[in-house]
């Protein structure tokens, strides 16, 4: 007698079922997610399309310059030259507005929902174990409701995408928020904040790095979804690496993987800049400066600085 | 001074839920273990009744878990009392509004944190211009008064600097005048000195007290640290288990603790900084002359019928003139002519009243006689004996 037989929990119907019903009935709601989330992967990936490739390059360069500095200004310019000299420039920027369009759109969702998971309990009772399906579920598995709702092609691809990145901003907003110190906030209160100006000027200001974290960790996963998401027809770089699987030709493979890597360092290295509290000047500040001849800001020193205020108050 | 600002009555915070359960095990005399154990509930404090005069240091002082700092935290409602009344300047601030209540804590009080708690990712001149940012004062007012508070504390050099980028006591001082910009009648200040070393703590007691002297406000101080208390504390309050033990001046809780706990608090306590010359001059020899309408023979014969062997000689207005022994008056009576001023002894200098005992306590021990104690105005208050001395500092030890 194999169980198997007497017992019958047909899951998969109840979802299939489910997807039906959602299709048959939300069907304008579906085709508006649609249009809004195609407005936004689309409009950007023609954008920086439309960019001429030596244009676009020269921006990332003078970005890396700004937020993280002139080695890394050197990477990004001998990264231009290698996707550029494998033929991968279409691909890469299809991939790049992917990334960042359903990174934006994860934020947008999920953010708010950090916030509310922070300050309610009962949300993040309710949230967590969300959380925790979205991400062990494997990431193949949201490709099939993606598709069926949405068909194929790019838009599907976002949205699985973004289901798959948005648990890392979730949490660590929820987490950052909470572990903001107990005498900070009862410093925001105590000097008369309101529920308001307590989140704005001292939750999430102090949470920061906690939250870019998140912010960095849920466009890594983008990325590493994006080549999955290729399996509907997402494109980019992730169609030249499941061409490569299909001809079981490795160069290829190996182009598109590369592209990916170097994608990955790029949006890696600017959000994480992003992420740190700036209290010394950048690059651009100081070349403003010199370009204007000023002499440069007197930086104290720790041993100068302890000193002064025993002179004054002697 | 004896207006009262902050009144308390009947203050109680039960952590936990159900209270109610709690209170009544509470009336019926269960302790904090006790009721832990058969409600789950918390005694954060209990009971707790007093006033802070207009102006006043009120330091609470208790071990840790003692409740002082929740307690501090009921007077500006970060926490929420359980039940009670906690009245700033006559208005009951437990049943406030919420909108009042930032109001208040906009306009009447400020507080300090043992940890400091500035902005990290702000300067130093906005960390101090915090409570009117929030309070949405234009950038440019704000920006002058934290300035002027910044200058206040010694800190002006450092106002565009970040916070990581000081010393702790810079950054208390940052705190402070942070606490100051927004001219608070009340500043709560929770252990406030206690993440300092010494050194520096002392210096910004100092600080404090120079503030004080120049704006008194109405300051609740909490510490763990007796010196502290004593230093900073125009009256104290001593905490144990959620309740309010004992209150007084440190004199009278150094003198007269109200039980085991409060004095297990002065164990090894540094008396000398304690006490001041008047607080012990009343114990010394009491035979006191008038200088007007006595003479040489009244004055021996009035330190004969005493039991001292000296006597002070007080002028016009009880002002101190010197001081006489028997020799002093017999030489006088023998070679100078039998005035009582020639009697008096030399280079018998008066201590002031308001000196500490460390202070004189060299006076004391190297003089031959008591020393005597005057007010500022030269009045005579009594004199200390080397007896009187010891007694004193026996007691405390």
């Amino acid at each position: 007698m194999n169980p198997e037989d007497w017992i019958e929990i047909n899951i998969g119907q109840w979802v299939e079922n489910l997807v039906g019903f959602i299709l048959d009935n939300f069907e304008p709601v579906l085709d508006a997610i649609s249009a809004a989330i195609g407005f936004v992967a689309l409009g950007l990936e023609n954008t920086l399309l439309a960019i001429n490739p030596l244009v676009l390059s020269a921006i990332l360069i003078l970005l890396a310059l700004w937020r993280v500095g002139w080695k890394f200004a050197v990477f990004v310019l001998l990264s231009m030259v290698l996707i550029l000299g494998m033929n991968l420039w279409d691909p890469t920027i299809s991939t790049l507005a992917l990334v960042v369009g359903a990174s934006f759109v994860a934020l947008l969702v999920g953010f708010p929902v950090g916030v509310a998971m922070a300050k309610s309990d009962t949300v993040e009772a309710l949230v967590r174990p969300i959380l925790d399906f979205m991400q062990t579920m494997p990431p193949f598995v949201y490709l099939i409701p993606a598709a069926m709702f949405f068909g194929l092609g790019k838009v599907p691809g976002t949205i699985a995408t973004v289901v798959f990145a948005m648990p890392p901003v979730v949490r660590l907003t929820n987490l950052g928020i909470r572990q903001v110190s107990v005498e900070n906030v009862e410093a925001g209160r105590a000097f008369g904040c309101t529920d308001r100006q307590l989140l704005y000027k001292v939750q999430l200001p102090l949470a920061l790095p906690s939250i870019m974290t998140g912010v960095n960790q849920t466009i890594m996963l983008s990325l590493s979804m994006v080549v999955i998401a290729s399996m509907i027809g997402a494109g980019g770089l992730g169609n030249v690496v499941l061409t490569g699987i299909q001809r079981l030709n490795v160069g290829l493979g190996f182009e598109g993987g590369l592209g990916v890597v170097i994608v990955a360092i790029l949006l890696d290295r600017l959000t994480q800049s992003f992420g740190r509290i700036r209290t010394s000047e950048g690059f651009f500040t100081r070349l403003m400066r010199a370009l204007k001849g000023e002499q440069q800001k007197p930086t104290v020193t720790g041993s100068e600085q302890s000193e002064t205020p025993r002179r004054a108050a002697s | 001074m004896s207006n009262a600002k902050i009144v308390v009555n009947g203050l109680y915070k039960i952590f936990g839920s159900h209270p109610d359960q709690a209170y009544e095990l509470l009336q019926q005399g269960k302790d904090k273990d006790e009721i832990f154990e058969t409600t789950g509930n918390t005694i954060g404090v209990k009971d707790a009744s007093f006033e802070v005069y207009e102006g006043e240091v009120f330091v609470v002082m208790g071990l840790s878990g003692s409740g002082k700092s929740t307690l501090v935290r009921m007077l500006n409602r970060l926490i929420d009392p359980t039940y009670g009344v906690v009245e700033i300047d006559g208005r009951d601030i437990v049943k406030m509004s919420k909108s009042d209540l930032i109001q208040v804590r906009r306009k009447e009080m400020a507080m300090v944190f043992q940890s400091f708690a500035l902005m990290p990712h702000q300067r130093v001149i906005d960390n101090a211009a915090f409570g009117l940012e929030v309070a949405g004062v234009p950038r440019e007012q704000r920006y002058e008064r934290a300035l002027k508070s910044l200058e206040a504390v010694g800190l002006k050099p450092n106002a565009y600097s970040y916070p990581d980028e000081l010393s702790g006591g810079m950054k208390q001082r940052v705190g402070l005048a942070r606490a100051l910009t927004n001219d608070p009648s009340i500043m709560l200040m929770d252990e406030a000195f206690s993440a300092l070393d010494p050194l520096i703590r002392t210096e910004m007691q100092d600080e404090l007290l120079r503030l004080q002297s120049e704006q008194r406000r109405t300051v609740v101080f909490i510490t763990h640290d007796l010196d502290e208390a004593m230093r900073i504390g125009d009256r104290i309050a001593v905490m144990q288990d959620g309740a309010v033990v004992q209150i007084g001046t440190p004199e009278e809780i150094v003198t007269s603790p109200a039980n085991e706990y409060v004095s297990s608090f002065f164990k090894g306590v540094d008396v000398t900084q304690v006490f001041q010359a008047g607080d012990i001059c009343g114990k010394g020899p009491k035979t006191v002359i008038e200088r007007a309408g006595s003479d040489l023979n009244s004055a021996t014969e009035a330190l004969k019928n005493s039991a001292d062997e000296i006597a002070f000689v007080i002028g016009k207005d009880r002002k101190y003139e010197g001081l006489v022994t028997a020799e002093s008056l017999l030489e006088a009576k023998k070679n100078k002519g039998g005035k009582l001023e020639n009697a008096l002894v030399a280079n018998i200098e008066a201590v002031r009243a308001d000196m500490s005992l460390s202070e004189v306590l060299h006076r004391v021990a190297h003089s031959r006689y008591p020393v005597p104690v005057v007010d500022d105005n030269n009045v005579y208050k009594g004199a200390i004996s080397k007896t009187a001395l010891l007694q004193t500092l026996d007691r405390a030890v």
